[in-house]
């Protein structure tokens, strides 16, 4: 079954010159298992094609049960030559959760 | 082992000093280390001092530590903070004069030699190419937009201060952590070169470095935010840390917030990039060694850091004029709100073109609808909404045509669709700064960085 991140994990948004970068949080180790299967950077850099023009990189925190995504060129060059509303970036997280994944019907099981 | 107690203060020039309060009354701390500069507030000093050369500071420094210091004075608890901005003299300055009057005495010391604008030209001269370090453009690009350029100092200048008694130490522009783990290796002196104990010390700053959003503030999350306790009264993190490098994160006792494993690793990647190569002057920490252990009672173990050598290059963040931004909201109501609301921005659009306005980006954000989603909104029930509101921002390098943006709209209420509302005037442009990180070689800059030590009373 599909279904968002934020019925399986938490996240936190943040800005670095050009570059927006989120944390991704998973409850348990299984939950895990499913962001690192499901949120590849692919998938991300298509969900965030409207803002992102540059590549994105993941990188898996076993030890945090996370994922560190960060989003190159997602800012339009900075938070002060920004035109958005949000031009620091700190609601890219709530967007991320947005995005829907797969979970098998043992995984929703667990997790749900 | 020895261990020193060490508060978060502001999180950014704005942020509340009242939680402070609470840790210096009854969260034992012996330090506080507070963070007023964001990447782009050296940008709004800038302008302050453009229009007075003794500005150029956070200005929350003077209220924020007369209000703090009768509370800290007593237990001996010392301040570091980057307030000090463009102008750490001109801070200290008004910091002393502030004490005087009301008769405090107390030892201030000032660190100097962040600021590059003026030397831009004398590094590059001296063969440092301050790139941009994610394009490589050359800076020649932007030289005569530049408005200001400071490169992150370490803690090292932090902790002479500590040595030389100060009880308040004003900096520039040093890495955000440096705050703290400047007076975390002043007191448990820690080896320059000791770096898996350094790396821990830098996690602990950066989990500090943020105010409440290292104890259950900004916690982002569907659902699980709600259950973060009393907000209003939320206890800034405190670390106990200990010689051998680890750390336990808490909060005073009484206070609203929650440290725990979820808030305290939320806070641990915020504005991180490679996690296992965070940067900072001193030592460069990796953490995917981290554990985090949640003691429960809001107390969260840190352990296990591993850092890797200094980096030669300090980093720098410079920031450039880049053209003018002209913005206005107005709202339609029901009915077919959306569809003139839609109808309304093409009018805009259409009036700007035949004013002949050279605009490079037109944004429209349906406030309340799409403007942080974007295509990830559901838009499915725009056709039946009660009202609907646009935000229209305009890009330009004219700063004319930025001030003009908003004489294009008040035609609409008489001449335009229906039941326009929400219009609170012509706004003029604001001028729009592009953010220049680089990198120079440590030499250039350590060998200008001074501390200098002023007791505010004779």
């Amino acid at each position: 079954m599909k279904v968002r991140l934020a019925r399986i994990a938490h996240a936190r948004s943040g800005d670095k010159a050009d570059r927006a970068d989120i944390g991704l949080f998973a409850r348990d180790a299984a939950g895990y298992a499913v962001l690192e299967r499901e949120v590849t950077a692919q998938r991300v850099a298509a969900h965030f094609a409207w803002i992102a023009h540059g590549p994105v990189e993941r990188y898996p925190l076993p030890n945090l049960l996370a994922l560190k995504l960060v989003l190159n060129g997602a800012l339009q060059g900075g938070a002060a030559r920004s035109l958005r509303s949000d031009n620091l970036g700190k609601t890219i997280a709530g967007a991320l959760l947005r995005m829907e994944v797969e979970l098998t019907e043992a995984e929703a099981e667990r997790l749900l | 082992m020895k261990t020193v107690r060490i508060g978060a203060g502001l999180g950014f020039y704005g942020d509340s000093w009242l939680p402070i309060r609470a840790s210096l009354e009854h969260g034992e701390v012996q330090y506080i280390g507070s963070d007023h500069l964001a990447e782009l507030t050296l940008a709004i000093l800038r302008k302050d001092q453009s229009r007075d050369p003794a500005a150029g500071f956070t200005r929350d420094v003077v209220p924020m530590l007369t209000a703090l210091w009768p509370l800290a004075q007593p237990r001996g608890t010392r301040f570091v903070l980057n307030a000090g901005g463009l102008n750490p003299l001109g801070a200290r300055d008004a910091l002393v004069a502030a004490f005087r009057a009301r008769g405090w005495r107390a030892r201030i010391a000032v660190v100097t030699g962040d600021a590059l604008l003026d030397r831009v030209d004398e590094l590059r001269e001296a063969g440092e190419a301050l790139a941009h370090l994610d394009t490589g453009a050359a800076i020649a690009e932007v030289r005569d937009q530049l408005v200001f350029a400071n490169a992150y100092l370490g803690a090292k200048p932090i902790t002479e201060a500590l040595a030389a008694g100060a009880d308040i130490v004003l900096t520039g522009r040093v890495a955000d952590a440096a705050l703290f783990l400047g007076p975390l290796v002043h007191e448990l002196g820690w080896a320059w070169d000791d770096w898996d104990r350094l790396a821990g010390g830098l996690a602990v700053g950066h989990l500090l470095e943020c105010s409440g959003q290292g104890s259950g503030g900004n916690f982002g999350s569907a659902g699980a935010w709600a259950t973060v306790p009393d907000l209003g009264h939320i206890g800034y993190p405190i670390a106990e840390v200990s010689a051998d490098g680890t750390a336990v994160i808490t909060k005073a006792p009484g206070t609203g917030g929650r440290v725990d494993f979820d808030t305290v690793r939320q806070q641990l990647l915020y504005e991180v990039h490679d996690p296992h190569r965070y940067f900072s002057p001193d030592v460069v920490l990796d953490m995917g060694t981290l554990r985090l252990e949640d003691l429960g009672g809001d107390r969260v173990r840190v352990s296990g850091a591993t850092g890797q050598p200094r980096p030669d290059t300090l980093k720098v963040v410079a920031g450039y004029e880049d053209g003018w931004m002209g913005s206005t909201v107005v709202g339609f109501c029901w009915p077919d709100a959306w569809a003139k609301a839609e109808a309304a921005v093409a009018l805009v659009k259409q009036s700007l073109a035949e004013a002949g306005a050279a605009v490079d980006e037109f944004l429209v954000e349906h406030l309340g609808l799409d403007a942080f989603l974007g295509p990830h909104a559901d838009l499915s029930g725009r056709g039946t909404l009660n009202e609907v509101w646009i935000r229209v921002a305009i890009r330009t390098r004219d700063k004319a045509v930025a001030d003009s943006l908003g004489r294009h709209f008040p035609w609409l209420a008489l001449s335009g669709p229906p039941y326009m509302g929400g219009f609170h005037g012509i706004t003029p442009g604001s001028r729009l700064l592009g953010l220049w990180p680089t990198r120079v070689a440590r030499e250039q800059v350590e060998r200008r960085v001074q501390v200098s030590v002023q007791d505010t009373l004779p």
